[in-house]
């Protein structure tokens, strides 16, 4: 990921220049150290592409003799995320994060100057194998966008000076180490704090907390709490946690798992990175807490392909802990209490936010949810018992931990306990995280994030719900507007059209390609919608996006592919206009021009007769008779 | 003005395009029962009939997808003339076996047939106005016009056309099912 160009050649790589010996005995190293396991076959898929750059042929070949998997099985998974490459890509890859956010911010002109100044071609690699500049989906920082990441570290408010710097500073092949450093910096923007954000607890509070009150009254302490799930479900923690507790193991060492989601790939979510960043501890102590209630020895924090860079922070502070006790065995000076936690990256995939396609990546194949039942909490990782949680929510376990499940049961709404980070974005003047009780109104937030004339609020994603200003009254809450986080505004001068056209986009992109009606049926929607936005629109297509979203609600093998519609159902109901708008008047029109079809032919024929075309204005009449 | 529907028969036209004419074969596989049907419909253009242009009609089967110029004036005619208009098996549905030439570049292969090809000397691409030109891709009759139905299959059985034509006009939505409509 962070691979510095001036070890790498000159020259332009290509699969011959790898052969097969050598490029074994070069990633030895690498499946030694993680023992050769199948299950950590993405983790050394990553690893390798750092050393070789991409993954050519002859290195998934090593892979798959070193960890004993099919070579099919090991092409699968390279090809299935969009951060493993089976080409070779620039020695600086540039990847533009293509949020609604980012566009807003003037991305999609950004990139244009970039490649003009670099004479390159998106999604290609420049002649000398210097450069690529592609999209990539939101990267978590719509907050401070423009942004992109560079090998993998991010750059936050681009600008066009920027982008001159950048192209200026790629083509003189300058190593990353030298480029500015306040490029780079990352903001927390935290705009408001609540009982987490303001928490002054120190490493392990709250798991001595944990051990005083015993695993039962901790449990009973959830259960009071009546604390869900911050990733978007809602499912009540306690009754995740109990049954993972209770549900048989299956291997005879009797293991069981806490699995923590940082896989936040909701575009326009970034609270997650926030607490990564600055409130690490506190997820930890949440996955420790998790551990003692559950009796896991084992913690796996899967994070996202594009907070990479939060990497060595985090693994330093995995050190740290180890060190003080708070990781390994006799944790917290108990005997009989042994945990640790390992960190696995993701690799650009949005549907591993699904807990069950998360499972299957951190077991090291392609991420494809699972049928459930049975549940991850019967049958996670490794088909043993495993708790799911996301990051949040786990730092809501620590505080309950420390300060009981009557007092958290007391902050927010009756069926939406607690407080909840929106990650707030868009037409604002303070973009950022803000910390609230549940059942705060969206007015309330919109005043507070200085939203001036907002048309609309999209709350909890691409996949949750567009809401318009006659429903600015509803709350933040289970019981009304439910949200994994994302708050993103969209003042009176935006398109609503446009940004569900890229909506539609995103999870074109990102269907996983398991099951027909998601990866045919956000395909045909992305097509429809570029047809309405090229003019060729009508009627007809209006009714098809709507029979698809029927479809796709009712057949989609998981979540992204029932919710893939919703950004167009809610914007078609509340700003049809915005759709209207750009229909031709026809009962139905062609995606391309058609007399334009007949191109060829007529070169070949050298004909230019009036049977040789299609008269629009002709409408169903031959042109010749 | 027309009697309601109900009491007068309907009118049915059908046309092959960039297809096989094994659509067509299949429609004849509902055999004996050609007789009820023609009891329940008048033909209006179609193969059966060989009527050149297609009058008003309450609904057009269409065979086979659309490869050239002829094709789209043909199908422009129908759905003009039809109340419903079906696309009938695979090559009307997906574009088909015609399709495949898709991945091929259209300039190339005529100048491939007609000038280059072996035993070829002094050929040239025919140009006579009388033959219609060639799109450069082949597409599916949903891309040219609106479509009501769509009839999978290639070709799709007697059955399933009997099936969905007395739907049709019994007044159901038409609804082949297991086993009529089955993917392996």
């Amino acid at each position: 990921m962070d691979r510095d160009p001036r070890w790498l050649p000159e020259m332009v790589v290509t699969d011959e220049c790898f052969d097969a010996t050598g490029v074994a005995e070069l990633l030895q190293p690498i499946v030694d150290r993680h023992r050769r396991e199948p299950e950590r076959l993405l983790q050394i898929l990553l690893e390798a592409q750092g050393v070789l750059g991409y993954l050519p042929r002859t290195a998934l070949t090593a892979i798959a003799d070193a960890v004993e998997l099919p070579r099919a099985r090991v092409e699968g998974v390279a090809g299935f995320y969009s951060f493993l490459h089976l080409q070779p890509v620039g020695r600086y890859r540039i990847l533009f994060s293509d949020n609604v956010t980012d566009r807003m911010l003037g991305s999609v002109e950004l990139m244009d100057r970039l490649c003009n100044r670099l004479w390159i071609e998106r999604g290609k690699v420049s002649e000398d194998g210097l450069v690529s500049v592609d999209t990539t989906s939101c990267t978590g920082m719509c907050d401070q966008g423009p942004a992109l990441l560079v090998n993998g570290q991010p750059l936050t408010r681009i600008s066009a000076e920027r982008i001159d710097r950048i192209s200026e500073l790629a083509r003189a092949q300058v190593p990353m180490t030298d480029w500015p450093r306040e490029w780079f910096v990352v903001a927390d923007n935290v705009r408001r704090r609540d009982v987490l954000l303001a928490s002054g607890w120190s490493a392990g509070d709250a798991m001595r907390a944990a051990v005083a009150r015993g695993r039962e009254r901790l449990l009973d302490e959830m259960k009071r709490s009546n604390l869900r799930g911050r990733g978007g479900a809602g499912f009540t923690t306690h009754t995740k946690w109990e049954s993972a507790r209770r549900a048989p193991c299956r291997d005879p060492q009797g293991s069981r798992y806490v699995v923590c989601n940082a896989d936040e790939g909701e575009p326009g979510t970034f609270k997650d990175r926030v607490l990564l960043a600055s409130h690490a501890d506190l997820v930890f102590d949440g996955m420790s807490v998790a551990a003692f209630a559950i009796g896991a020895e084992k913690g796996l924090l899967y994070l996202r392909g594009e907070y990479a860079w939060l990497l060595p922070a985090l693994n330093g502070n995995l050190m740290r802990r180890r060190q003080n006790g708070l990781l390994g065995v006799a944790v917290c000076g108990q005997s009989d209490w042994k945990f640790d936690i390992d960190i696995h990256l993701g690799a650009g995939a949005y549907v591993c936010g699904e807990e069950t396609a998360l499972l299957e990546s951190l077991e090291g194949r392609r991420g494809v949810p699972r049928i459930r039942p049975p549940y991850p909490a019967q049958q996670g990782y490794r088909d043993q018992p495993t708790v799911v949680n996301n990051v949040e929510t786990l730092c809501k376990a620590a505080l309950i931990a420390l300060r009981g499940g009557a007092w958290f049961a007391g902050l927010g709404s009756k069926q939406s306990t607690g407080t909840k980070l929106l990650s707030i974005a868009g037409d604002v003047e303070s973009p950022g995280v803000y910390e609230y009780p549940f059942g705060v109104s969206i007015n309330q937030v919109l005043n507070d994030c200085g939203a001036g004339n907002a048309q609309a609020v999209q709350v909890g994603g691409p996949s949750g719900n567009c809401l318009a200003t006659h429903e600015f009254t509803r709350r933040i809450a289970f019981e009304d507007v439910p949200t994994a986080g994302a708050f993103t505004v969209f003042g009176a001068h935006r398109d609503m059209f446009e940004v569900a056209r890229n909506f539609a986009h995103f999870f074109a992109h990102e269907s996983c390609g398991f099951c027909t009606p998601c990866r045919v049926g956000t395909t045909l929607v992305a097509n429809c919608m570029d047809k309405i936005a090229n003019g060729n629109g009508s009627q007809y297509d209006i009714s098809e996006i709507f029979r698809i979203h029927r479809l796709l609600h009712a057949a989609s093998h998981c979540g992204l592919g029932q919710t893939a519609c919703n950004p167009l159902f809610d914007t078609l109901n509340k700003f049809r206009p915005a759709y209207e708008r750009r229909l031709r008047s026809l009962d139905f029109a062609p995606a391309f021009d058609l007399d334009q079809a007949l191109s060829v032919a007529r070169q070949m024929t050298g004909r230019d007769d009036p049977a040789a075309h299609f008269s629009r204005a002709a409408g169903f009449q031959r042109a010749d008779p | 003005m027309n009697p309601p529907v109900g009491q007068r028969k309907l009118r049915l036209a059908t046309t092959s395009l960039a297809g096989c004419f094994g659509c067509h074969m299949s429609l004849l596989d509902i055999d004996e029962r050609l007789f009820e049907l023609l009891d329940r419909v008048d033909l209006d253009r179609s193969p059966l009939t060989d009527i050149k242009r297609c009058g008003p009609c309450d609904i057009g089967l269409i065979e086979g997808g659309i490869c050239n110029a002829e094709n789209v004036h043909v199908l422009r005619e129908f759905r003009q003339q039809c109340k419903v208009l079906i696309a009938l098996g695979a090559c009307a549905v997906n574009g088909g076996l015609p399709a495949q030439r898709n991945h091929l570049d259209l300039g190339q292969c005529l100048q491939e047939v007609y000038r280059t090809g072996p035993g070829i000397v002094g050929g040239q691409v025919p140009n006579d106005p009388e033959l219609p030109l060639p799109l450069n891709q082949v597409h599916p009759v949903h891309e040219i016009v609106r479509i009501d139905y769509f009839i999978p299959g290639c070709p799709p059985s007697g059955d399933a056309i009997w099936k969905f034509l007395t739907d049709l006009l019994d007044g159901r939505t038409p609804r082949l099912g297991h086993p009529l409509l089955h993917f392996d």
